[in-house]
Protein backbone atom coordinates (compact mmCIF):
# COMPACT_ATOMS: atom_id res chain seq x y z
CA UNK A 1 0.00 0.00 0.00
CA UNK A 2 3.20 2.16 0.35
CA UNK A 3 2.83 4.70 -2.79
CA UNK A 4 4.82 8.25 -3.30
CA UNK A 5 5.53 10.30 -0.13
CA UNK A 6 2.92 13.36 0.29
CA UNK A 7 3.57 15.92 0.83
CA UNK A 8 6.61 16.08 -1.92
CA UNK A 9 9.12 18.58 -0.25
CA UNK A 10 7.44 20.68 1.80
CA UNK A 11 8.66 24.17 1.06
CA UNK A 12 9.09 26.79 4.15
CA UNK A 13 12.21 27.80 5.99
CA UNK A 14 13.24 27.65 9.53
CA UNK A 15 15.37 30.84 10.73
CA UNK A 16 17.68 31.14 13.59
CA UNK A 17 16.98 33.80 15.83
CA UNK A 18 20.27 35.11 16.04
CA UNK A 19 20.65 35.84 12.00
CA UNK A 20 17.77 37.05 10.73
CA UNK A 21 16.42 40.68 11.65
CA UNK A 22 12.46 40.78 12.75
CA UNK A 23 10.65 43.75 13.42
CA UNK A 24 9.60 44.21 16.94
CA UNK A 25 6.60 45.95 18.29
CA UNK A 26 5.73 46.50 21.52
CA UNK A 27 2.27 46.92 23.34
CA UNK A 28 2.61 50.82 23.06
CA UNK A 29 1.23 52.30 26.44
CA UNK A 30 -1.39 50.32 28.82
CA UNK A 31 -3.72 48.95 27.28
CA UNK A 32 -6.30 47.62 29.87
CA UNK A 33 -9.57 46.13 29.94
CA UNK A 34 -13.03 47.21 32.38
CA UNK A 35 -14.96 44.47 32.56
CA UNK A 36 -18.82 44.52 32.59
CA UNK A 37 -19.56 41.75 35.31
CA UNK A 38 -23.19 41.79 34.67
CA UNK A 39 -26.40 40.77 36.62
CA UNK A 40 -25.24 37.27 38.03
CA UNK A 41 -21.58 37.74 38.02
CA UNK A 42 -21.99 41.29 39.76
CA UNK A 43 -24.62 39.99 42.72
CA UNK A 44 -21.50 36.99 43.02
CA UNK A 45 -18.64 39.11 43.03
CA UNK A 46 -20.74 41.41 45.58
CA UNK A 47 -21.56 38.33 47.71
CA UNK A 48 -17.76 37.72 47.91
CA UNK A 49 -17.35 40.69 49.73
CA UNK A 50 -19.36 39.85 51.91
CA UNK A 51 -17.81 36.69 52.53
CA UNK A 52 -20.90 34.45 50.60
CA UNK A 53 -20.80 31.90 47.72
CA UNK A 54 -23.75 33.12 45.87
CA UNK A 55 -25.27 30.68 43.16
CA UNK A 56 -28.40 30.68 40.63
CA UNK A 57 -30.84 27.57 40.21
CA UNK A 58 -32.91 26.51 37.77
CA UNK A 59 -36.36 24.31 38.73
CA UNK A 60 -36.69 22.36 35.23
CA UNK A 61 -33.83 20.75 35.31
CA UNK A 62 -32.81 21.20 38.79
CA UNK A 63 -28.84 22.38 38.16
CA UNK A 64 -27.37 25.06 40.46
CA UNK A 65 -25.17 27.25 38.96
CA UNK A 66 -21.71 28.18 40.91
CA UNK A 67 -20.12 30.55 38.83
CA UNK A 68 -24.08 32.17 38.47
CA UNK A 69 -25.62 32.40 35.64
CA UNK A 70 -29.11 34.96 35.38
CA UNK A 71 -30.36 32.28 32.80
CA UNK A 72 -30.22 28.22 32.72
CA UNK A 73 -28.25 27.43 29.72
CA UNK A 74 -29.65 24.42 29.30
CA UNK A 75 -33.48 24.95 29.04
CA UNK A 76 -32.57 28.46 28.20
CA UNK A 77 -34.86 30.40 30.31
CA UNK A 78 -34.52 32.62 33.27
CA UNK A 79 -33.22 30.88 36.52
CA UNK A 80 -36.12 30.59 39.23
CA UNK A 81 -33.67 32.47 41.89
CA UNK A 82 -30.38 32.46 44.15
CA UNK A 83 -28.88 29.78 47.05
CA UNK A 84 -25.53 30.23 48.83
CA UNK A 85 -23.39 27.72 48.74
CA UNK A 86 -21.16 26.43 52.02
CA UNK A 87 -17.76 27.90 51.39
CA UNK A 88 -16.62 24.46 51.70
CA UNK A 89 -16.32 21.53 49.60
CA UNK A 90 -14.33 18.81 48.35
CA UNK A 91 -11.05 18.88 45.47
CA UNK A 92 -12.80 17.60 42.44
CA UNK A 93 -9.30 17.59 40.65
CA UNK A 94 -5.92 19.22 41.75
CA UNK A 95 -2.23 20.19 40.28
CA UNK A 96 0.80 21.74 40.86
CA UNK A 97 1.87 24.65 38.99
CA UNK A 98 6.06 25.17 38.58
CA UNK A 99 5.61 27.84 36.10
CA UNK A 100 3.72 31.81 36.51
CA UNK A 101 1.88 32.55 33.86
CA UNK A 102 4.40 33.57 31.96
CA UNK A 103 5.73 30.45 32.07
CA UNK A 104 8.70 31.94 34.04
CA UNK A 105 9.95 28.62 36.66
CA UNK A 106 8.34 29.68 40.01
CA UNK A 107 10.60 29.44 43.32
CA UNK A 108 7.79 27.53 44.90
CA UNK A 109 4.87 25.69 43.28
CA UNK A 110 1.43 26.57 43.69
CA UNK A 111 -1.59 24.09 44.01
CA UNK A 112 -4.68 24.90 42.31
CA UNK A 113 -7.53 22.97 41.50
CA UNK A 114 -11.19 22.69 41.11
CA UNK A 115 -13.62 22.20 44.19
CA UNK A 116 -16.99 21.21 43.96
CA UNK A 117 -18.97 23.31 46.36
CA UNK A 118 -21.79 21.91 49.31
CA UNK A 119 -25.46 23.24 48.75
CA UNK A 120 -27.60 22.37 51.21
CA UNK A 121 -30.53 20.86 50.34
CA UNK A 122 -28.94 19.88 47.22
CA UNK A 123 -27.19 16.49 46.05
CA UNK A 124 -24.89 16.80 43.02
CA UNK A 125 -23.16 13.79 41.11
CA UNK A 126 -19.61 14.54 39.02
CA UNK A 127 -21.77 15.35 35.62
CA UNK A 128 -23.00 18.28 36.99
CA UNK A 129 -21.77 20.07 40.07
CA UNK A 130 -21.30 24.11 41.51
CA UNK A 131 -17.52 24.70 41.48
CA UNK A 132 -15.07 26.99 41.09
CA UNK A 133 -11.13 27.03 40.32
CA UNK A 134 -9.23 28.48 42.98
CA UNK A 135 -6.00 27.59 44.80
CA UNK A 136 -5.45 25.35 47.21
CA UNK A 137 -3.18 25.74 50.75
CA UNK A 138 -2.26 23.36 53.19
CA UNK A 139 -1.16 20.52 50.30
CA UNK A 140 2.14 19.25 50.07
CA UNK A 141 3.54 18.57 46.04
CA UNK A 142 2.93 14.58 47.76
CA UNK A 143 -0.51 15.19 48.42
CA UNK A 144 -0.84 16.34 45.10
CA UNK A 145 1.27 14.09 42.82
CA UNK A 146 0.11 10.79 45.23
CA UNK A 147 -3.92 12.16 44.45
CA UNK A 148 -4.55 11.71 48.01
CA UNK A 149 -5.92 15.58 47.90
CA UNK A 150 -8.84 14.40 45.44
CA UNK A 151 -12.04 14.33 47.62
CA UNK A 152 -10.50 15.82 50.17
CA UNK A 153 -12.83 18.21 52.08
CA UNK A 154 -11.48 21.76 51.81
CA UNK A 155 -12.79 25.04 53.44
CA UNK A 156 -12.36 29.04 51.75
CA UNK A 157 -9.91 31.00 53.68
CA UNK A 158 -11.27 34.99 53.20
CA UNK A 159 -9.34 37.85 53.21
CA UNK A 160 -10.45 40.10 56.37
CA UNK A 161 -13.48 41.89 55.20
CA UNK A 162 -11.82 45.56 54.94
CA UNK A 163 -9.28 44.15 52.50
CA UNK A 164 -12.35 42.91 50.10
CA UNK A 165 -12.56 44.21 46.96
CA UNK A 166 -15.13 41.89 45.23
CA UNK A 167 -13.36 39.34 43.64
CA UNK A 168 -12.36 36.18 43.24
CA UNK A 169 -9.16 36.99 45.18
CA UNK A 170 -11.26 37.88 48.21
CA UNK A 171 -10.54 34.28 48.67
CA UNK A 172 -7.29 33.59 49.50
CA UNK A 173 -7.60 30.06 49.13
CA UNK A 174 -9.22 26.58 49.86
CA UNK A 175 -7.71 25.32 53.00
CA UNK A 176 -7.68 21.56 53.68
CA UNK A 177 -9.32 20.63 56.70
CA UNK A 178 -6.74 18.72 58.75
CA UNK A 179 -8.94 15.96 61.06
CA UNK B 1 -29.53 15.20 21.41
CA UNK B 2 -27.49 13.45 18.33
CA UNK B 3 -28.17 16.36 15.22
CA UNK B 4 -30.78 14.97 12.92
CA UNK B 5 -29.26 17.72 10.11
CA UNK B 6 -27.81 15.19 7.36
CA UNK B 7 -30.01 16.36 4.08
CA UNK B 8 -27.16 17.33 1.45
CA UNK B 9 -27.57 18.45 -2.35
CA UNK B 10 -24.57 16.90 -3.29
CA UNK B 11 -21.59 14.48 -2.39
CA UNK B 12 -18.32 16.47 -1.34
CA UNK B 13 -14.75 14.99 -2.24
CA UNK B 14 -11.31 15.83 -0.97
CA UNK B 15 -9.14 16.02 -4.65
CA UNK B 16 -5.44 17.16 -3.46
CA UNK B 17 -3.87 18.43 -0.21
CA UNK B 18 -0.52 20.88 0.28
CA UNK B 19 1.57 21.40 3.44
CA UNK B 20 4.24 23.06 4.61
CA UNK B 21 7.18 22.79 6.62
CA UNK B 22 6.37 22.58 10.30
CA UNK B 23 8.94 24.58 12.44
CA UNK B 24 9.29 26.86 15.64
CA UNK B 25 10.28 30.06 13.85
CA UNK B 26 10.00 30.27 9.89
CA UNK B 27 11.15 32.70 7.41
CA UNK B 28 7.93 33.48 5.32
CA UNK B 29 5.21 35.80 6.99
CA UNK B 30 1.77 34.02 7.72
CA UNK B 31 0.50 35.18 4.11
CA UNK B 32 3.19 32.79 2.35
CA UNK B 33 3.07 30.11 4.66
CA UNK B 34 -0.68 29.98 3.22
CA UNK B 35 0.47 30.85 -0.16
CA UNK B 36 3.01 27.72 0.22
CA UNK B 37 0.00 25.53 0.80
CA UNK B 38 -2.89 26.64 -1.22
CA UNK B 39 -0.55 26.47 -4.64
CA UNK B 40 0.90 22.67 -3.61
CA UNK B 41 -2.54 21.54 -3.11
CA UNK B 42 -3.86 23.77 -6.25
CA UNK B 43 -0.86 22.14 -8.47
CA UNK B 44 -1.28 18.80 -7.36
CA UNK B 45 -5.56 18.97 -8.72
CA UNK B 46 -4.10 20.66 -12.08
CA UNK B 47 -6.42 23.72 -11.08
CA UNK B 48 -5.46 27.17 -11.02
CA UNK B 49 -6.79 29.79 -8.95
CA UNK B 50 -9.50 30.50 -11.27
CA UNK B 51 -11.24 27.26 -11.31
CA UNK B 52 -11.78 28.04 -7.32
CA UNK B 53 -15.00 29.07 -6.76
CA UNK B 54 -15.10 29.99 -2.60
CA UNK B 55 -12.18 30.13 -0.31
CA UNK B 56 -12.56 28.91 3.26
CA UNK B 57 -9.69 29.72 5.76
CA UNK B 58 -9.10 29.01 9.19
CA UNK B 59 -6.81 29.93 11.74
CA UNK B 60 -6.70 30.19 15.77
CA UNK B 61 -6.26 33.11 18.25
CA UNK B 62 -5.73 36.66 16.31
CA UNK B 63 -3.09 37.18 19.47
CA UNK B 64 -0.82 34.81 18.39
CA UNK B 65 0.06 36.60 14.72
CA UNK B 66 -0.41 39.67 16.74
CA UNK B 67 -2.29 40.42 13.58
CA UNK B 68 -6.56 41.41 14.36
CA UNK B 69 -8.79 40.15 11.38
CA UNK B 70 -6.83 37.59 10.65
CA UNK B 71 -8.92 36.06 8.02
CA UNK B 72 -9.13 39.60 6.16
CA UNK B 73 -5.25 39.19 6.47
CA UNK B 74 -4.66 36.33 5.27
CA UNK B 75 -7.08 36.52 2.58
CA UNK B 76 -4.86 37.12 -0.31
CA UNK B 77 -2.11 34.34 0.81
CA UNK B 78 -5.07 31.84 0.51
CA UNK B 79 -6.27 33.30 -2.70
CA UNK B 80 -9.46 34.45 -1.36
CA UNK B 81 -9.26 37.80 -3.57
CA UNK B 82 -12.37 38.38 -4.81
CA UNK B 83 -13.90 35.11 -4.32
CA UNK B 84 -16.51 34.49 -1.27
CA UNK B 85 -13.78 34.09 0.96
CA UNK B 86 -14.53 33.38 4.97
CA UNK B 87 -12.88 32.44 7.94
CA UNK B 88 -13.98 30.17 10.71
CA UNK B 89 -12.65 29.44 14.21
CA UNK B 90 -13.04 27.39 16.75
CA UNK B 91 -9.63 27.50 18.83
CA UNK B 92 -7.78 24.38 18.75
CA UNK B 93 -10.78 22.94 17.11
CA UNK B 94 -10.47 24.82 14.08
CA UNK B 95 -8.41 22.70 11.78
CA UNK B 96 -10.62 20.31 11.43
CA UNK B 97 -13.75 23.17 11.35
CA UNK B 98 -12.31 24.09 7.97
CA UNK B 99 -13.34 21.07 5.85
CA UNK B 100 -16.36 20.98 7.41
CA UNK B 101 -17.05 24.47 6.50
CA UNK B 102 -15.51 24.36 2.86
CA UNK B 103 -17.58 20.54 3.06
CA UNK B 104 -21.18 22.75 3.77
CA UNK B 105 -20.67 24.99 0.42
CA UNK B 106 -20.09 22.69 -1.61
CA UNK B 107 -22.51 19.91 -0.11
CA UNK B 108 -25.24 22.99 -0.46
CA UNK B 109 -24.52 23.08 -4.08
CA UNK B 110 -23.35 26.79 -3.61
CA UNK B 111 -19.70 26.15 -4.68
CA UNK B 112 -18.21 23.41 -6.53
CA UNK B 113 -14.65 23.88 -6.09
CA UNK B 114 -12.92 25.18 -2.93
CA UNK B 115 -10.09 25.88 -1.40
CA UNK B 116 -9.59 25.18 2.16
CA UNK B 117 -6.36 27.13 3.79
CA UNK B 118 -5.45 26.55 7.13
CA UNK B 119 -2.47 28.85 8.64
CA UNK B 120 -0.78 29.35 12.36
CA UNK B 121 2.59 31.24 13.38
CA UNK B 122 2.81 30.82 17.01
CA UNK B 123 6.26 32.31 16.79
CA UNK B 124 5.60 35.87 16.42
CA UNK B 125 3.87 36.29 20.37
CA UNK B 126 8.01 36.07 21.62
CA UNK B 127 7.75 38.08 24.62
CA UNK B 128 7.18 37.45 27.47
CA UNK B 129 6.18 33.96 26.04
CA UNK B 130 3.86 32.40 23.48
CA UNK B 131 2.03 30.90 26.77
CA UNK B 132 1.16 34.80 27.70
CA UNK B 133 -1.30 35.07 24.69
CA UNK B 134 -3.38 32.61 26.70
CA UNK B 135 -4.39 34.80 28.86
CA UNK B 136 -7.40 35.96 26.97
CA UNK B 137 -9.26 32.33 26.76
CA UNK B 138 -10.01 32.72 30.61
CA UNK B 139 -12.82 34.12 32.16
CA UNK B 140 -11.99 37.54 32.73
CA UNK B 141 -13.98 37.87 36.30
CA UNK B 142 -14.12 34.96 37.74
CA UNK B 143 -10.73 33.20 36.23
CA UNK B 144 -8.04 35.91 34.77
CA UNK B 145 -7.61 37.39 38.81
CA UNK B 146 -5.94 34.03 39.66
CA UNK B 147 -3.18 34.95 37.43
CA UNK B 148 -3.63 31.31 35.45
CA UNK B 149 -1.27 29.69 33.25
CA UNK B 150 -3.36 28.17 30.20
CA UNK B 151 -1.54 24.97 31.09
CA UNK B 152 -3.19 24.31 34.39
CA UNK B 153 -6.66 23.63 32.75
CA UNK B 154 -4.93 20.57 30.96
CA UNK B 155 -3.11 19.69 33.63
CA UNK B 156 -6.59 19.41 35.95
CA UNK B 157 -8.32 17.66 32.86
CA UNK B 158 -4.89 15.22 32.53
CA UNK B 159 -5.30 14.79 36.77
CA UNK B 160 -8.85 14.11 37.01
CA UNK B 161 -8.81 11.61 33.66
CA UNK B 162 -6.05 9.68 35.41
CA UNK B 163 -7.29 9.43 38.84
CA UNK B 164 -10.98 8.14 37.55
CA UNK B 165 -9.33 5.93 34.77
CA UNK B 166 -6.20 4.96 37.09
CA UNK B 167 -3.85 5.82 34.67
CA UNK B 168 -0.28 5.83 35.10
CA UNK B 169 1.98 8.57 33.79
CA UNK B 170 3.99 6.18 32.38
CA UNK B 171 1.09 4.75 30.34
CA UNK B 172 0.33 8.37 29.12
CA UNK B 173 4.08 8.86 28.25
CA UNK B 174 3.70 5.97 25.84
CA UNK B 175 1.82 8.38 23.46
CA UNK B 176 5.05 11.15 23.03
CA UNK B 177 6.88 7.72 22.86
CA UNK B 178 4.81 6.73 20.02
CA UNK B 179 3.83 9.92 18.33
CA UNK B 180 7.29 11.38 18.01
CA UNK B 181 9.03 8.52 17.25
CA UNK B 182 6.18 7.91 14.04
CA UNK B 183 7.48 11.60 13.19
CA UNK B 184 10.34 10.12 11.78
CA UNK B 185 8.74 9.28 8.40
CA UNK B 186 7.13 12.82 8.07
CA UNK B 187 8.79 15.08 5.69
CA UNK B 188 7.35 18.39 7.35
CA UNK B 189 7.85 17.03 10.74
CA UNK B 190 9.40 19.34 13.51
CA UNK B 191 10.31 16.93 16.12
CA UNK B 192 11.73 13.41 15.21
CA UNK B 193 12.58 11.57 18.17
CA UNK B 194 13.61 7.93 16.83
CA UNK B 195 14.82 7.04 20.33
CA UNK B 196 13.13 8.39 22.74
CA UNK B 197 12.04 6.31 25.64
CA UNK B 198 9.00 6.75 28.38
CA UNK B 199 12.44 7.60 31.17
CA UNK B 200 12.61 10.94 28.86
CA UNK B 201 9.07 11.80 28.98
CA UNK B 202 9.07 10.80 32.79
CA UNK B 203 12.35 13.07 33.30
CA UNK B 204 11.85 16.35 31.64
CA UNK B 205 10.97 19.58 33.29
CA UNK B 206 7.50 19.64 35.21
CA UNK B 207 5.62 22.38 34.05
CA UNK B 208 2.13 22.01 35.98
CA UNK B 209 2.05 18.55 37.61
CA UNK B 210 1.08 16.36 36.20
CA UNK B 211 2.26 17.83 32.51
CA UNK B 212 5.82 17.78 31.64
CA UNK B 213 8.04 19.33 28.49
CA UNK B 214 8.09 16.16 27.07
CA UNK B 215 4.12 15.79 27.41
CA UNK B 216 3.57 18.39 24.91
CA UNK B 217 3.57 19.10 21.31
CA UNK B 218 6.09 21.86 20.37
CA UNK B 219 4.86 25.53 19.62
CA UNK B 220 5.25 25.59 15.86
CA UNK B 221 4.66 27.81 12.35
CA UNK B 222 2.95 26.29 9.63
CA UNK B 223 0.22 26.15 6.93
CA UNK B 224 -1.97 23.14 5.15
CA UNK B 225 -4.32 23.39 2.12
CA UNK B 226 -7.04 21.34 0.22
CA UNK B 227 -8.99 21.44 -2.47
CA UNK B 228 -12.34 19.92 -2.23
CA UNK B 229 -14.55 19.23 -5.09
CA UNK B 230 -18.34 17.98 -6.02
CA UNK B 231 -18.98 14.96 -7.60
CA UNK B 232 -18.85 15.66 -10.79
CA UNK B 233 -16.04 18.01 -10.50
CA UNK B 234 -13.82 15.62 -8.36
CA UNK B 235 -14.59 12.80 -11.20
CA UNK B 236 -12.56 15.33 -13.46
CA UNK B 237 -9.83 16.10 -11.39
CA UNK B 238 -8.60 13.05 -10.45
CA UNK B 239 -9.34 9.18 -10.65
CA UNK B 240 -9.11 8.56 -7.06
CA UNK B 241 -10.86 11.13 -5.01
CA UNK B 242 -11.46 10.48 -1.44
CA UNK B 243 -14.78 11.44 -0.17
CA UNK B 244 -15.77 13.24 3.10
CA UNK B 245 -18.47 10.85 4.32
CA UNK B 246 -19.43 12.72 7.68
CA UNK B 247 -19.32 15.82 9.70
CA UNK B 248 -19.80 16.75 13.28
CA UNK B 249 -19.32 19.64 15.12
CA UNK B 250 -20.49 20.23 19.03
CA UNK B 251 -20.01 23.24 21.51
CA UNK B 252 -19.77 22.76 25.09
CA UNK B 253 -20.40 25.45 27.66
CA UNK B 254 -17.03 27.27 28.67
CA UNK B 255 -18.21 27.16 32.67
CA UNK B 256 -15.41 23.57 32.54
CA UNK B 257 -15.01 23.71 36.54
CA UNK B 258 -19.37 22.76 36.38
CA UNK B 259 -18.68 19.24 35.03
CA UNK B 260 -16.72 16.06 35.24
CA UNK B 261 -12.99 16.83 32.87
CA UNK B 262 -12.80 12.75 32.77
CA UNK B 263 -14.69 12.12 29.38
CA UNK B 264 -14.74 14.35 26.56
CA UNK B 265 -18.30 14.99 26.01
CA UNK B 266 -17.99 17.77 23.16
CA UNK B 267 -15.66 14.88 20.89
CA UNK B 268 -18.59 12.22 21.75
CA UNK B 269 -21.51 14.19 20.84
CA UNK B 270 -19.18 15.82 16.84
CA UNK B 271 -18.44 12.08 16.69
CA UNK B 272 -22.32 11.14 16.97
CA UNK B 273 -23.12 13.73 14.38
CA UNK B 274 -20.53 12.56 12.13
CA UNK B 275 -20.94 8.36 12.44
CA UNK B 276 -24.91 8.97 11.82
CA UNK B 277 -24.22 10.71 8.41
CA UNK B 278 -21.44 7.99 8.03
CA UNK B 279 -23.62 5.18 8.61
CA UNK B 280 -20.98 4.43 11.13
CA UNK B 281 -22.53 1.94 13.93
CA UNK B 282 -19.24 0.56 15.35
CA UNK B 283 -16.11 2.34 14.66
CA UNK B 284 -13.88 0.48 16.55
CA UNK B 285 -14.42 -1.59 13.52
CA UNK B 286 -15.17 0.69 10.61
CA UNK B 287 -12.82 3.16 11.38
CA UNK B 288 -9.41 2.01 9.85
CA UNK B 289 -6.84 4.60 11.14
CA UNK B 290 -7.32 7.91 12.96
CA UNK B 291 -5.51 10.54 13.28
CA UNK B 292 -7.27 12.22 16.86
CA UNK B 293 -6.04 15.75 18.28
CA UNK B 294 -3.26 15.13 20.24
CA UNK B 295 -1.30 18.68 21.38
CA UNK B 296 -0.82 16.76 24.44
CA UNK B 297 -0.17 13.17 25.06
CA UNK B 298 -3.29 12.26 27.30
CA UNK B 299 -5.57 13.60 25.06
CA UNK B 300 -5.00 10.75 22.18
CA UNK B 301 -6.37 8.61 24.82
CA UNK B 302 -8.98 10.62 26.32
CA UNK B 303 -10.14 11.53 22.70
CA UNK B 304 -10.16 8.23 21.33
CA UNK B 305 -12.60 7.08 24.12
CA UNK B 306 -14.82 10.19 23.03
CA UNK B 307 -14.73 8.70 20.15
CA UNK B 308 -15.88 5.63 20.73
CA UNK B 309 -13.05 3.89 19.39
CA UNK B 310 -12.03 2.53 23.32
CA UNK B 311 -14.54 2.35 26.11
CA UNK B 312 -13.71 4.49 28.70
CA UNK B 313 -10.58 3.74 30.15
CA UNK B 314 -9.74 1.49 28.28
CA UNK B 315 -7.31 3.45 25.30
CA UNK B 316 -4.56 3.15 27.84
CA UNK B 317 -4.80 -0.27 27.75
CA UNK B 318 -4.72 -0.60 23.62
CA UNK B 319 -1.92 1.81 23.66
CA UNK B 320 0.29 -0.40 26.05
CA UNK B 321 -0.79 -3.65 24.07
CA UNK B 322 0.88 -1.99 20.85
CA UNK B 323 -3.03 -1.56 19.30
CA UNK B 324 -2.33 1.74 18.27
CA UNK B 325 1.23 1.24 16.87
CA UNK B 326 1.58 2.35 13.15
CA UNK B 327 1.44 -1.58 12.45
CA UNK B 328 -1.26 -2.35 15.15
CA UNK B 329 -4.58 -3.19 14.39
CA UNK B 330 -5.90 0.10 15.35
CA UNK B 331 -2.96 2.70 14.07
CA UNK B 332 -3.83 6.42 15.78
CA UNK B 333 -1.89 8.95 14.88
CA UNK B 334 0.42 7.46 12.45
CA UNK B 335 2.09 10.58 11.07
CA UNK B 336 3.14 11.50 14.41
CA UNK B 337 0.33 13.78 15.55
CA UNK B 338 0.73 17.51 16.79
CA UNK B 339 3.51 15.55 19.09
CA UNK B 340 5.83 14.81 16.74
CA UNK B 341 4.71 16.76 13.22
CA UNK B 342 3.97 20.15 15.41
CA UNK B 343 1.03 22.40 16.65
CA UNK B 344 0.69 25.23 14.47
CA UNK B 345 -2.85 24.90 16.09
CA UNK B 346 -5.29 25.23 12.67
CA UNK B 347 -2.65 23.76 10.44
CA UNK B 348 -2.19 21.25 12.45
CA UNK B 349 -5.93 20.15 12.49
CA UNK B 350 -5.78 20.19 8.66
CA UNK B 351 -3.01 18.71 8.49
CA UNK B 352 -4.80 15.47 10.48
CA UNK B 353 -7.30 15.39 7.59
CA UNK B 354 -4.83 16.09 5.11
CA UNK B 355 -2.56 12.93 6.69
CA UNK B 356 -5.94 10.72 6.18
CA UNK B 357 -6.38 11.75 2.59
CA UNK B 358 -2.98 10.49 1.92
CA UNK B 359 -3.47 7.02 4.17
CA UNK B 360 -6.35 6.41 1.93
CA UNK B 361 -4.99 7.15 -1.30
CA UNK B 362 -1.53 5.06 -0.48
CA UNK B 363 0.40 7.99 -0.84
CA UNK B 364 2.11 8.18 3.34
CA UNK B 365 5.29 7.00 2.47
CA UNK B 366 6.94 5.86 5.28
CA UNK B 367 4.00 6.95 7.38
CA UNK B 368 1.48 4.47 5.60
CA UNK B 369 -0.36 2.15 8.05
CA UNK B 370 0.29 -1.67 7.47
CA UNK B 371 -3.65 -2.38 6.61
CA UNK B 372 -5.64 -1.79 3.93
CA UNK B 373 -7.80 1.65 4.51
CA UNK B 374 -11.12 2.67 3.58
CA UNK B 375 -12.07 4.36 6.40
CA UNK B 376 -10.24 7.09 7.89
CA UNK B 377 -11.37 9.72 10.77
CA UNK B 378 -9.42 13.12 11.85
CA UNK B 379 -10.75 14.86 14.51
CA UNK B 380 -9.62 18.44 16.66
CA UNK B 381 -10.71 20.33 19.78
CA UNK B 382 -10.45 23.50 21.23
CA UNK B 383 -10.66 26.22 23.34
CA UNK B 384 -11.65 25.75 27.48
CA UNK B 385 -12.57 21.86 26.86
CA UNK B 386 -15.43 22.92 24.42
CA UNK B 387 -15.59 22.54 20.97
CA UNK B 388 -15.28 19.62 19.17
CA UNK B 389 -14.92 18.79 15.87
CA UNK B 390 -14.79 15.63 13.59
CA UNK B 391 -14.67 14.21 10.12
CA UNK B 392 -15.05 10.75 8.85
CA UNK B 393 -13.67 10.28 4.87
CA UNK B 394 -13.36 6.85 3.29
CA UNK B 395 -13.29 5.71 -0.58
Amino acid sequence: MTGPTKPINPRGTKYDRVEFPVFEFPVVGKARYNYTTGEALGRFLAGLKEGKILGTYCNKCGRVFVPPRMYCSYCFREVDGWVEARDEGVVNTAVMSYISATRARLERPVAVGVIKLDVPGYQFDDHFFPGLMHYICGASEDDVKSMKIFGARVKARWKPPEQRTGSITDIECFEVARP
Amino acid sequence: MTSRNINFKHRVAVVSAGMTLFRSRMLETPQELAWLAAKQALDEAGLTLKDIDCVVIGSAPDAFDGVHMKGEYLAEGAGGIHKPTIRVFVGGATGVFVPIAAWWHVASGLCKKVLVVAEEKMSHAAKPHTQYVFRYIWDPIVEKPLNPNLIWIFAMEMHRYMYKCGVKKEDIALVSVKNKRNACGHPSAQLCMPNITVDDVLKSEVLVWPVQLLDISPTSDGAVALVLASEEEARRITDTPVWIKGVGWTLDTTHWTNRDLAYPEYVRRAAEMAYRMAGIDNPRKQIDVAEPYDPFDYKELHHMEGLGLARKCEAPVLTREGVTQRDGDLPINPSGGLLGVGNPIAAAGLMKVAEIFWQIRGEAGARQVKKPVYTGLAQAWGDLMQAGTVIVMGI
